[in-house]
């Protein structure tokens, strides 16, 4: 059982247009029988936070090709990606790279 | 397919190339001290000093490498507010701030063009954006100018034709010129009297068409006109294709840049496009059409408008190393969105191709490098430079390569075009009447259109190359292009008339309709 988590998430590059154009979130996870990571944080963004076109922000269970993840401002790739275990007070960005966000 | 997995086998099923790429990196590959930030290349972990020093070496290697800029030249970047030509605008003042041995020693100007006319911004996001860009532009110190988009309806037709330029022979000359400014520079010192440096920069601004008004200080765009917006609007309404949306709006945005370097007397124009921008764009490009100009459209510099040098000094940074490099270095960027903005993935050919790169790219890393080092291969076509002034190459009044219709029988030019012609014969049923049916219909048959009902189409299209008539098929009209297209396009064609007639007595009478042009 994971205790609820409170992070900040920021969007950029064009993303934050599908969040109503806001770049910066501080969020709080709620508890849940598994730990989070990546992978069921976008979940969770699907459900709770992305406004509208998720196909242009999630893919199947991770996020869109272009789309970079910085966690604690180094690349996720360094970090497991989907599998990275969030712990309390991290921050994750999304940073989109294609041609008009 | 299984590139990351040596030795190992594919393994059953899965996305092969997503498989733990063998223990992450703990150390910096490069110092191996640093904790790394991120992973360019394939398993090349950098930590965040390594980056930086990686970055900022790129950018001053690939400009002395290629060793076209000229001390004290005036060179125009090209702004767009995004990430790569924020970072570009950064490794300027960057290498500007250097000191004395390392220093670039060209005189940088930004240039922002404001395109919210065709993205579909109202006048007040417009000006918010607008002041946002000011405060960025007035803290890099440099000159810069705010263009709208607008303003190519004010352009003349001169920006549609190239300028030979003979005064800059490159190569042989640029260790003389570096010299040459640095014993100026040391003289400058001893004197300290007036008369700053103005012989070669001089020289050069002189090659520029119309007279530089050497406005130094900040350029205030002048006020917005509404019924050039609603022209903009027009115009853009009546391209029916995103894909063609997205070339016209390039086209006329490289004219006004043309424009404000010419008028200004910059002799280089930088633009920002990254390594990922232009593997995208040479694929894309490939499907427009435009394969004959793919080493102007892509390459480090393009020389097509003569005496204004295209450079793009971004093309070795992925999207990737600049997103982190602003990120981490807290490089400005505005984020104005573009014609695509929010678009679906197959909503031009544009996106589609940058989809499938990304998509690629994601599950085979070294896709856009080995997309981008492919296209290095590929030079300007011979025909390109040695026109020994003797004959100007005619060429396209939109994108101003070189034409690549005149081509020899057989090319997939003619097989492309006559099956287009035949797919517009009507159902064999209609026979041979088919010009009576429809006297002014473009390309019916083989009979020329009728003359006074010439819609403009069939005397643009000749002007143009194969891409560019792609385009312009795409509007339903073409009396909105801007006037300088039209008259330029009117001048071409009479030029061309007077010519014909010059030489009509030397003709042989049994030629058919001539030539594709």
């Amino acid at each position: 059982m994971a205790a609820p988590l409170s992070i900040q998430l920021e969007f950029g590059g064009g993303a934050e247009l599908l969040f109503d154009g806001i770049r910066k979130h501080q969020v709080t996870l709620p508890s849940q029988p598994e730990p989070w990571d990546i992978r069921s944080l976008l979940a969770w963004i699907k459900e709770n936070l992305l406004k509208e076109r998720p196909e242009l922000f999630v893919q199947g269970d991770t996020v869109r090709p272009g789309i970079l993840v910085l966690i604690n401002e180094a690349d996720w790739e360094l970090m497991g990606e989907l599998d990275y275990q969030l712990q309390d007070q991290d921050n994750v960005v999304f940073i989109s790279t294609l041609h008009g966000g | 397919m299984c590139e990351s997995e040596e030795g190992g086998g594919c393994g059953g099923g899965g996305r092969p190339a997503r498989a733990p790429r063998g223990g992450r990196p703990l150390k910096c590959m490069k110092c191996k001290e640093g904790p790394p930030v991120l992973i360019i290349r394939v398993g090349d972990a950098f930590c965040k000093a390594c980056f930086k020093d990686y970055f900022v070496h790129k950018f001053r290697a690939l400009l002395g490498k290629n060793r076209c800029i000229f001390p004290g030249e005036k060179v125009l970047l090209a702004f767009s507010g995004g990430p790569a030509s924020s970072a570009m605008v950064r490794q300027v003042q960057e290498g500007l701030s250097r000191e004395a041995a390392k220093k670039l020693r060209f005189k940088p100007g930004i240039l922002f063009v404001d395109e919210g006319g065709v993205c579909g911004q109202g006048l007040e996001k417009r000006g918010e954006v607008r002041s946002q860009l000011e405060r960025i532009l007035r803290a890099t110190g440099f000159p810069y100018h705010l263009v709208n988009l607008e303003e190519v309806f004010g352009l003349p037709g001169s920006i549609l034709r190239a300028v030979s330029h003979s005064a800059t022979d490159h190569s042989q000359s640029y260790k003389e010129a570096v010299d040459g400014f640095i014993q100026q520079q040391e003289l400058l010192q001893c004197e300290r009297t007036g008369g700053p440096g103005e012989s070669l920069p001089g020289r050069l601004a002189e090659l520029s068409i119309q007279d530089p008004s050497e406005k130094e200080t900040a350029e205030v765009p002048g006020p917005l006109s509404i019924s050039h917006t609603a022209e903009l609007t027009r115009l853009f309404g009546a391209v029916k294709t995103l894909t063609a949306r997205e070339e016209l709006l390039q086209t006329l945005r490289n004219h006004l840049i043309l424009h404000v370097a010419r008028t200004s007397g910059y002799t280089k124009v930088m633009m920002g496009d990254s390594c990922t921008r232009v593997a995208v764009k040479l694929l894309t490009n490939l499907c427009l059409g435009r394969g004959a100009f793919l080493a102007g459209d892509t390459g480090f510099s393009d020389g097509r408008h003569g005496d204004v040098l295209v450079l793009r000094p971004m093309r070795e940074y992925s999207a990737k190393e600049i997103a982190f490099y602003n990120r981490l270095f807290g490089v400005p960027a505005i984020f104005t969105p573009a014609l695509a903005t929010k678009a679906p993935d197959r909503a031009s050919i544009h996106r589609l191709i940058e989809s499938f790169l990304c998509k690629l790219q994601s599950d085979f890393p070294s896709t856009v490098s080995t997309v981008y080092r492919t296209g290095e291969k590929l030079g300007a076509a011979p025909g390109d430079d040695d026109s020994d002034g003797a004959t100007e190459p005619e060429r396209c009044l939109l994108c101003l390569c070189t034409l690549d219709t005149n081509v020899v029988d057989g090319s997939s030019l003619q097989s492309t075009l006559l099956s287009e012609e035949l797919c517009q014969k009507p159902p064999l049923s209609a026979g041979s009447s088919c010009c009576e049916d429809a006297p002014t219909q473009t390309g019916c048959c083989k009979a020329p259109p009728v003359a006074g009902a010439i819609p403009p189409q069939v005397w643009l299209l000749p002007l143009l190359c194969y891409s560019c008539r792609l385009t312009i098929k795409d509007m339903s009209c073409l009396e909105p292009l801007p006037p300088y297209i039209h008259s330029e396009a009117e001048r071409r064609r009479r030029s061309r008339a007077a010519m014909k007639q010059e030489i009509q007595e030397f003709l042989l009478e049994d030629d058919e309709a001539p030539p594709a042009s």
